[in-house]
């Protein structure tokens, strides 16, 4: 099942069988660029970054990053910075694990973003896309193709929020632009 | 994936058809009990030995073996049957090995009719048992694990059986039933007829009982026991089953005339853990396993390739989650108090407010909301906590020596080792929301950095009560009292540190492979060095005054600019004779007295470049009076990791840069275990 996710539609992310979801991982995946020059020195690598923003009540309390694998709580992980992309065929080049039963009591939201480091837009990348994957069983719940998505060089991608005593999932798909995820923060504000 | 259990680890078993596979250093003989839920045995009948080798559901092997196989179907095991326990026990014959110790160490694997691995697991530590409950295996809500056990006898099978339950008479009728028949099995397999009134005089000499008392050794019906319908609900087990009394002798009995093989070091006296410090099960037998919540705790339940190491990534990882813990609760709290200052001030900002007991609702109700969010944060803090106590409860006891605490019963039990340990353990840190949870600071060998032991009066103790004091004042005893501590008395202290961390490094390393020097300009620290002393742990006497400390400064420059030279230009034999190449301390006491310019850059020197080459510095100095020296000794000072003689929190960890409270490795008020170690270890230099 593969949800190819609408701006604003939400999922509760509670599983099937009645229980709620526990670990989340949110992947990134594009193609690298070309091989170019004498020893393919001359390459225009393409670097997207995935980040996550974790929110208490619309004050953000840490970010996992490239420069911060680790949450200090250490319930959001990044698997590590991909500088140059795979080989596009679907798989995460980039991925942030979420705990989500040890995050902290206090932080309500958690906000996914993609950048692209190297300016490069979504519509010269290729097979670009970023997705939500249920960790305990591997199942996508949601995804969104990047490329082809316009001049923009950075989406905020979706956030997960509790609801009840679960978790729940929201898509935004608001394109916007920048660098890091640090660009990109005053474009979530709204979304919280 | 095949785990592989440590002591008192548990695992799920997934089939109910599995085979066990015994691999020892020698023969030895398997047997399984099948034993009620308190893993009491209802009578002889229960266990499945050579001399009846089939109850329902279990076959073993018929023979004492050095590898063994036996099949089970725990479908076909009777329902009043909750713990299938297999046992090992070695042939009292005159070929075997004294005690488990004195061979390789025995491995058991599980696994599936298939050969897919389930678990492994290796029974370490035995010393003089003859007899051993390796693994169980156990019903929980209808599921069945199997359970890393261990567990040695010295009193051999008798005892073992006793212990499951069975009268002492009854038990020993019994061992002496299955040693009985484990020596008709060995004759029955040999082929000349001459082997077989040997294998029976061996019988009966063992046993010493008449042998019509015996009930009928070789293809004893099963009838004895519940009837058997194993053979058939699964022909395929009694085939395997049928294959190993063949294969078992021809792999197993090594010949008589090569003799068991000691596998224990010449040179050390006993087992390399007595028996009466051995650790405790890794989980205690009675803790309820594979219950809902978070598995219970098992020591070396992390990644390595030995014991060492595991537990040094345990007990890095304890000390990564205890902060990461912390953080996320420090952060709920920091951030509930920022909110419950934003509301009150929003409360007062709001002119409506001014009047009437709205403000007062408001206010009670940010101070409520406060409230939830850090009991909820602390909720989750003290499940944390209380999860990771009982890690360190397990982990603790389990720690080798140059891990544990001098408290620890290891210490007791010590001996010089063969080989340097992975890490040391410089003290112990803790946070202030967890008080009683002390993770082992564990610093890597050889260490990277000197040490600077702090004896100066940055330690600033607070007033009033205070958990800190309390503790320093419990364990330290006079150290503390309730004023500040004297700057004499923080002198002793941190000598007694410095001496302390020596010690340690002393026997953790092999004899002599590790030596200490100190520089004591004044003559004031032999107090303190009364136990290195004492025990000749000290390669050279103190050296004292202003000579003593040059011409100390000037050997060990030598010696580090020396082996840089070796390692540089690969010429390691061409190193001088008379240098010694043992890894080199150098306490320096009662800094900067006596030390001249030329002294201080020697010193630095040795800070910088010392520790690749195996010479570490260790200050015992006030940081306050060695600024008069200047910015000079800035990189001195930044080069070595500073720890304190008394409490303080002063370190950071890695992952989120708490400020982690220190407390240095002392031993225990009154104890001996210092003198005791150094003693063994100086005994060890001289044999």
């Amino acid at each position: 099942m593969s949800v190819n996710l609408s701006k604003g539609q939400g999922i509760s992310l509670a599983k099937s069988d009645g229980g709620t979801l526990t670990a989340v991982r949110m992947g990134l995946g594009w193609r690298s660029a070309p091989r170019r020059g004498l020893f393919g020195r001359r390459t225009r690598e393409i670097d997207l970054d995935a980040s996550a923003v974790l929110f208490a009540d619309k004050n953000p309390i840490d970010v996992v990053f490239f420069r911060h694998l680790i949450s200090d709580d250490g319930s959001v992980r990044h698997t590590g910075d991909n500088l140059v992309g795979g080989v596009g065929q679907g798989g995460d080049d980039e991925a942030i694990l979420v705990d989500l039963a040890r995050v902290p009591v206090h932080i309500d939201q958690i906000v996914f973003t993609v950048n692209s480091f190297t300016g490069q837009t979504f519509a010269e990348v290729e097979d670009a896309f970023c997705r939500l994957v249920d960790e305990t069983n591997g199942q996508e719940l949601a995804r969104y193709t990047l490329t082809g998505g316009g001049d923009y060089t950075a989406q905020i991608m979706s956030k997960v929020h509790r609801a009840g005593s679960g978790w729940q999932m929201t898509a935004i798909g608001e394109p916007s632009n920048g660098r890091t995820f640090q660009d990109v923060v005053p474009a979530i504000l709204p979304h919280l | 994936m095949t785990a592989e259990l440590v002591r008192g680890q548990n695992h799920p078993l997934g089939h109910t058809r599995v085979e066990v596979r015994i691999m020892a250093g020698g023969p030895v003989v398997a047997g399984v009990t099948l034993g009620d839920e308190q893993g009491r045995l209802p009578g002889a009948e229960a266990v499945a030995h050579p001399g009846a080798p089939s109850r329902s559901g279990v076959d073993v092997p018929r023979d004492a073996a050095a590898e063994q196989r036996m099949a089970m179907d725990l479908e076909a095991v009777p329902a009043a049957v909750h713990r299938v326990s297999v046992l090992l026990a070695l042939p009292t014959g005159a070929a075997g090995p004294a005690g488990f110790g004195a061979a390789a160490a025995p491995s058991v694997a599980v696994t599936g009719l298939d050969g897919t691995g389930i678990a492994t697991y290796t029974l370490t530590g035995l010393g003089a048992e003859t007899a051993v409950v390796a693994i169980e295996l156990y019903r929980r809500q209808g599921a069945w694990k199997v359970r890393a056990v261990g567990q040695g006898y010295a009193g051999g099978l008798a005892a073992l059986l006793h212990d499951q339950g069975l009268g002492a008479p009854q038990a020993a009728e019994l061992a002496a039933v299955i040693e009985e028949a484990v020596g008709a099995g060995r004759a029955a397999a040999a082929p000349a007829p001459s082997a077989v009134r040997k294998g029976a005089a061996r019988g009966e000499r063992r046993s010493g009982r008449p042998e019509g008392d015996v009930p009928p050794v070789r293809d004893t019906p099963s009838g004895q026991a519940a009837p058997a319908a194993l053979g058939a609900a699964s022909p395929d087990v009694l085939a395997k089953d049928r294959s190993s009394p063949g294969d078992g002798p021809a792999a197993g009995t090594p010949g008589p005339a090569g003799g068991p093989i000691d596998y224990r070091h010449p040179k050390r006296s006993s087992a390399p853990v007595s028996p009466g410090v051995q650790p405790p099960p890794a989980a205690a037998p009675g803790a309820p396993p594979g219950q809902d919540g978070p598995p219970a705790p098992v020591a070396g339940d992390a990644a390595g390739w030995s014991m060492d190491e595991r537990l040094y990534n345990q007990v890095w990882g304890m000390f990564e989650d205890l902060a990461r813990t912390v953080a996320a609760y420090r952060s709920a709290v920091d951030f509930a108090d920022s909110r419950r200052e934003q509301e009150l001030d929003a409360v007062l900002a709001d002119p409506r407010n001014r009047l009437g007991s709205a403000a007062g609702t408001a206010r009670a109700a940010a101070r409520d909301r406060h409230a939830q969010l850090v009991d909820r944060a602390r909720a989750a803090l003290d499940r944390d906590l209380a999860q990771l106590a009982a890690e360190s409860d397990v982990v603790e006891p389990a720690l080798p020596p140059a891990y544990a605490a001098w408290s620890s019963p290891v210490w007791q039990g010590y001996h010089a080792p063969l080989e340097r340990p992975m890490a040391l353990r410089l003290g112990d840190l803790h946070l202030p929301e967890a008080t009683g949870l002390r993770i082992p600071m564990l610093v890597r060998l050889p260490l990277e950095r000197g040490l600077w032991i702090d004896s100066g009066g940055a330690v600033a103790l607070r007033e009033g009560h205070d958990p800190e004091r309390e503790f320093a004042r419990r364990e330290l005893g006079s150290a503390l009292t309730d004023g500040p501590v004297d700057e004499a008395e923080r002198r002793r202290l941190a000598m007694n540190t410095a001496v302390a961390i020596a010690a340690r490094l002393l026997a953790v390393h092999p004899a002599g492979e590790f030596a200490v020097q100190v520089i004591d300009p004044g003559g004031t620290a032999a107090p303190a060095l009364a136990p290195l002393l004492e025990t000749g742990s000290l390669c050279a006497a103190p050296a004292a005054g202003a000579a003593g400390v040059a011409a100390v400064l000037e050997t060990l420059t030598r010696r580090v600019d020396l082996v840089q030279m070796a390692v540089r230009s690969r010429a390691a034999d061409a190193l001088p004779a008379d240098l010694d190449t043992a890894e080199q301390l150098l306490i320096v006491h009662d800094f900067p007295h006596g030390f001249d310019d030329r002294a201080v850059t020697q010193l630095r020197y040795l800070a910088d470049e010392g520790p690749a080459v195996g010479v570490h510095l260790m200050m015992v100095a006030d940081r306050a009076q060695a600024r008069e020296f200047g910015p000079v000794l800035d990189p001195l000072w930044r080069a070595l990791l500073r720890i304190t003689p008394v409490p303080d929190a002063h370190l950071a960890d890695p992952w989120v840069g708490h400020a982690w409270t220190y407390e240095p490795p002392l031993a225990p008020r009154g104890s001996q275990v210092v003198r005791h170690a150094l003693g063994r270890l100086a005994e060890a230099r001289r044999s």
